[in-house]
């Protein structure tokens, strides 16, 4: 593993986007930086502009608003990029899968590289699915 | 020539000062993390972040907005950094005594990043960079006055001594200025001065994080970006470093080194506290709290000055 590899994955700066989520995902994410998980010790900062993201958290259903909306943050992103599906609705759908907005699920738009299941996924199963998406390259 | 050239590049120049406000970036996130009962980051992840940023990710260029002047101004801000860094440690370590007025060219250079990251956020043609370059032009115009009157001050307290050296010279051979109450008031409006300079919390209107999405830094990616970043480390490490020398007796030659750093390191803390406790103010907030009550401590102080306190 070289230097670059190094840096990147000691450095990993989420951009959150949350589809037509429940808004338990949400809340569970953010319990991850809270002091009792505190995500910053690995390094990960949850950054406001998706210029400076190096990491794309995908969470909830993705509905045909949001397709736009998500394909457009992929192409203004800086690459390389890893995104993340979280939760049933951003891995498969989950109970959305039938409605008739639903565009998604995430792979089937943008690649993604690490999917965290979960209705909501506990804040352990992110920080472990984080832990093996910066050890995976 | 070349002891220039190293005095720029090497020791105290961009070098020196980036490995020095790289560690102090770090002491400030981690003391942040101790205060909210985390454990906060290793201690190289600045420099895992700074080289993540340059090597790593590459640089998106805005569709609209001009180019050259966009790339051109982080650098620009990583400059006046390290000149204003080199006017203020050269004296400091005693090392070169610099010249006559160069007090008044820290000042300038010093202000050179904020300008250099307006006209940056400007060229990037971003709605949101704009509204965060129009806060930050209206922070600089509320704290510059306050900053200009503190160096008044202590250009009158040392016995109308218009460099640098002179002025920690002064204070080795008499007291340290923050030892009589005048200096007291000084260093408070500098701390709050240095705050606002950073653009931390509570002056960090620039930048919010919540409502602007980091402004006037949205569109920086990749190897500018990590430029800005520098430059915010350099920034970290010399303004507390000025006001060592303004206020606290710079550095006695030998040993005195441990103390120097320990004079910085408290003064980066009382920041970091500060910042730690406060919420984000109002744009007009802050500029009535400079304009106001700062301007009104320093001509407090400069009265005392004149009466001899
Ligand atoms: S996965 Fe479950 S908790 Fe998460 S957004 Fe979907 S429905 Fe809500």
């Amino acid at each position: 593993m070289g230097f670059k590899d190094y840096c990147l994955r000691k450095s990993l700066w989420v951009f959150h986007f949350g589809g037509a989520s429940c808004n338990n995902c949400d809340i569970e994410i953010l319990d991850c930086l809270t002091p009792r998980y505190d995500l910053e010790r690995f390094g990960i900062l949850l950054v406001g502009s998706i210029r400076h993201a190096d990491v794309l958290l995908v969470n909830g259903s993705i509905n045909r608003r949001d397709k736009d909306r998500l394909l457009e943050l992929y192409h203004q992103a800086p690459k390389p990029l890893l995104v993340v599906a979280i939760g049933a609705c951003g891995c498969t759908g989950g109970i959305f899968a039938e409605g008739i907005t639903f565009a998604g699920p995430v792979d089937k738009i943008i690649p993604v590289d690490a999917y965290i299941p979960g209705c909501p996924p506990k804040p352990e199963a992110i920080i472990a699915g984080i832990v093996k998406l910066a050890g995976k390259k | 020539m070349a002891v220039y050239l190293l005095w720029f590049f090497i020791f105290p120049g961009l070098l020196f000062m980036a490995v020095a406000g790289a560690f102090l970036s770090w002491f400030d996130r981690k003391i942040t993390a101790r205060v909210q009962f985390r454990k906060g980051p290793p201690l190289l992840q600045p420099f895992y972040d700074f080289f993540k940023l340059l090597l790593v990710k590459e640089t998106i260029m805005p569709k609209s907005g001009s180019g050259f002047v966009f790339l051109l101004a982080p650098l620009l801000a990583v400059f006046g950094a390290t000149m204003a860094g080199l006017f203020i440690l050269l004296p400091l370590f005693n090392i070169e005594t610099g010249f006559r007025g160069d007090i008044i060219v820290i000042f300038y250079l010093l202000t050179l990043p904020s300008f250099s990251y307006i006209i940056g956020s400007l060229a990037s043609g971003n709605p949101l960079a704009a509204v965060g370059a129009s806060r930050e032009m209206k922070l600089i115009i509320s704290y510059e006055l306050t900053f200009l009157l503190i160096m008044a001050a202590v250009i009158m307290k040392s016995g109308q001594k218009f460099d640098l050296d002179s002025i920690i010279a002064a204070q080795q051979s008499g007291t340290p200025f923050i030892g009589s109450i005048s200096g007291v008031l000084l260093f408070i409006a500098g701390v709050f001065c240095i705050q606002a300079k950073l653009a931390l919390v509570p002056f960090d209107m620039p930048e919010a994080e919540a409502e602007l999405a980091s402004g006037i830094y949205i569109e920086y990616s990749g190897p500018p970006y990590a430029m800005i970043k520098l430059a915010k480390y350099i920034m970290l490490f010399i303004l507390p470093a000025f006001l060592v020398a303004l206020l606290m007796n710079g550095m006695n030659p030998g040993i005195n080194i441990v103390w120097l750093i320990l004079k910085i390191l408290g003064v980066v803390l009382l920041l970091t506290l500060i910042r730690n406790t406060n919420p984000r103010v109002k744009i007009k907030q802050a500029a009535r709290f400079f304009l106001v009550w700062m301007n009104l401590l320093v001509v407090i102080a400069i009265v005392l000055i004149a009466l001899g306190l």
